[in-house]
């Protein structure tokens, strides 16, 4: 932007986005309140997840990923195992690919309503915000009773997973799919129905089809401007193609189309997670593995932001010699640069929030009284214990 | 004796103290309805005069460069209009007597000089999204200023050409409130709506929308300047309704004008948890065609007597 002459102004984004709260920087090249360019900064915050995994056992790696992100905590880790049973040339068992679709599917809901919730955020509609997240909740407290955690879930492991999903928890998860159908129709209904919410969301944002394909988008920001692209048809793994279920696609490319994608994408989790849990093969959860054999794999997992492709080269040894981890959000963040073009400052912080980049940051509690540190971290891991306890109390009677 | 009461009416009663401490509890019951709404809990009932008070021990810090006088003119316009709004609007309620002709004029320029001070306050700021909003704030001004002086002319049409605010309110006394007409019910919807967009309330929050520019004009402000700005917003709020009772819906001297209020502040409250944010385009679009038109329409119906 050298030609910028004395009537643009930029506005700045970041680099600690105020509402996203991400090292992220978007700075919005302005003439009044028209967004004329856009550029990208990113790299704010440096982890060295690949090197670390290079240093770490094959087992321990499915921990590390899993802390890539706080949201899609399920999609690293599974896409890793993925990589590495395809390098020993081995599936788990039925039963295990049953479980890992069924977890998979729970954190697309929950990661989409959490968008959904965040979306009504922005553009200044606080009650659906609220009202979305108040439904994410109970989801969250059921990944606790099948897994003991709300977030980090830590079930999938090399050849299988580390819990099984007890028979006596199935009613549980199907009345809270019966509650979450309802609240779906609700948000969507309103959403669809409501004509200042179109107002500020039809036609705002457009990712024409071109543009989509040469930026490489995955996952819904993809669907919403015409591309069918989704790994769990285009390449099925697990049990996604023994169950069925249809792609959700639409061609305006604009946020209302985002937002529609994403909450009928809820329903046929939905309708995913009902057909495992009918289906559900008895037999082991995971398959012994020895060792890892030289060789490399990959694993792709089309987590709820697109697809997570991971690289694992083996040398025989007990740690990988090399990881390579590409997550869906690096490339959609690109396409807001022809995505934002044009439209107005009120509609930019949308538009750019519209592809659900992923919000790699979860918070830890220490909870200071009069200035004397309240609790420790056992005192935490406590509380945490307690509260599973209680919900397995008050669920399996 | 006589300075004495006018200073006790200035700023004791019904002045800035009296509308100060309404105005923020006002603000504490519309913070705690929409978290009701939003099935949250919500503050305490003390919670906008505590952070009122942690405002006035904080530091007030003003941007290098910036003109101080400017700075501290945006906020004290809103305070200073809006407490000489409060003694016109409750002496002229109670001792219809002391209007003296275009006193309604009057309010109508004490109703826009607190937008005048954001804009003002904004621009001094020297800050990107400052100035933004200074200028959307400008816009929005200008868009619901149009319907609601069209809604001002209609009522002194039906009043009978009389611009004494004390006439208005004893006319309605004998005659019945205006609001029982087709054109009064107009008025009243259009001044409602336009009340909700000088109070800055979604779906009109656009100068401030704190999602797109971080409170806009308000996000140099620190300490007693910021908490003087909220003060002013919280008097707003408990005398716009006033306005509009007294204007539409008979006055405020009876028992019933208590319900009225909360009815008007219910409204408020709802249209502000059940939207989104408009744009600036759309807002100026919705106040100039369509609340312009309906307000004419209501002109027509009130030169007609309906």
């Amino acid at each position: 932007m050298n030609e910028i002459n004395s009537k643009y102004r930029i506005v700045p984004i970041g680099p600690y986005h105020p509402l996203q709260e991400e090292p992220e920087f978007f700075k919005l090249i302005v003439e009044g309140e028209r967004v004329i360019d856009l550029e990208i900064n990113l790299g704010y915050n440096h982890r060295g997840h690949e090197y670390l995994a290079q240093t770490m056992t094959f087992d321990q790696v499915p921990f590390l990923v899993e802390r890539i992100c706080g949201i899609c905590s399920n999609s690293h880790p599974y896409a890793y195992c993925l990589a590495v049973e395809d390098i020993c040339g081995i599936k788990p068992p039925p039963r295990a690919q049953y479980i890992r679709t069924i977890i998979g599917e729970l954190e697309r809901i929950h990661s989409h309503y959490l968008w959904l919730g965040l979306a009504g955020h922005f553009i200044g509609y606080n009650t659906v915000w609220m009202w979305v997240w108040r439904y994410r909740e109970p989801l969250l407290d059921l990944f606790e009773l099948i897994m003991g955690n709300r977030n980090h879930y830590a079930i999938n492991k090399i050849g299988g997973v580390r819990r099984d999903i007890l028979p006596e928890d199935y009613p549980k998860i199907e009345e809270y799919l019966d509650l979450l159908e309802e609240k779906t129709t609700m948000f969507t209904k309103a959403i669809l129905d409501d004509p200042v919410i179109r107002a500020r969301l039809e036609g705002v944002g457009i990712l024409k089809k071109e543009d989509a394909i040469a930026y490489g988008v995955l996952g819904p920001t993809a669907r919403a401007s015409g591309i069918a692209i989704d790994v769990r048809k285009d390449d099925p793994y697990d049990a996604y193609d023994k169950v069925d279920w249809d792609i959700i696609v639409f061609e305006e490319g604009d946020v209302l189309a985002k937002a529609k994608v994403r909450l009928l994408e809820c329903f046929e989790s939905i309708k995913i997670v009902r057909q495992c849990l009918k289906n559900m093969p008895e037999g082991p959860i995971e398959t012994r593995i020895e060792d890892i054999p030289a060789g490399e794999g990959i694993g792709r997992h089309e987590a709820p932001r697109g697809e997570v492709f991971h690289y694992v080269r083996s040398d025989g040894s007990n740690m990988p010699v090399r990881h390579k981890i590409r997550a869906p959000s690096y490339m959609n963040i690109a396409s807001n640069v022809a995505a934002v073009k044009g439209y107005s400052i009120a509609d930019a912080a949308l538009i750019l929030a519209a592809v659900d980049p992923c919000y790699c940051c979860t918070e830890r509690t220490i909870v200071y009284e009069n200035g004397v540190k309240k609790y420790t971290g056992k005192d935490l891991l406590r509380l945490s214990w307690e509260k599973t306890e209680e919900l397995k109390r008050k669920y399996r009677r | 004796m006589e300075i004495l009461k006018v200073l006790f009416n200035y700023f004791i009663f019904p002045g800035f103290l009296f509308t100060a401490v309404v105005g923020m509890f006002l603000t504490w019951i519309e913070r705690k309805v929409s978290a009701r709404v939003q099935m949250r809990v919500g503050p305490p009932w003390y919670q906008s005069y505590a952070d009122f008070l942690k405002l006035l021990i904080k530091e007030t810090i003003i941007p290098e460069g910036t003109s101080r006088f400017l700075f501290y003119l945006g906020p004290l316009l809103g305070l200073i209009s809006m407490s000489i709004l409060a003694v016109m609007l409750f002496t002229m309620n109670f001792s219809p007597q002391t209007s003296f002709a275009g006193d309604l004029i009057v309010m109508v320029y004490l109703l826009a000089l607190p937008p005048i001070g954001v804009i003002i306050g904004g621009s001094a700021s020297r800050n990107p999204f400052a100035s933004i909003g200074a200028s959307r704030e400008m816009t929005q001004y200008f868009a619901y200023e149009l319907p609601f002086l069209i809604v001002i002319a209609g009522i002194v049409l039906k009043s009978g050409g009389t611009i004494k605010f004390g006439e208005i309110i004893e006319l309605q006394k004998s005659n019945g409130p205006f609001l029982y007409s087709i054109s009064g019910i107009i008025f009243g919807m259009v001044m409602l709506l336009v009340m909700q967009a000088k109070l800055g309330f979604v779906p009109f929050d656009i100068p401030e929308a704190e999602q797109e520019i971080m409170a806009g004009p308000y996000i140099e402000y620190s300490g007693v300047a910021l908490g003087v700005y909220k003060i002013s917003k919280g008097m707003m709020l408990f005398l716009l309704p006033v306005f509009i009772i007294s204007l539409v819906w008979g006055g405020i001297t009876d028992w019933w004008a208590i319900l009225k209020f909360l009815l008007i502040i219910v409204l408020i409250i709802l249209i502000k948890n059940t939207n989104p944010r408009l744009r600036i385009d759309q807002t100026l679009k919705f106040f100039w065609i369509f609340l312009g038109i309906l307000s004419i329409i209501g002109l027509v119906l009130a030169v007609n007597r309906l």
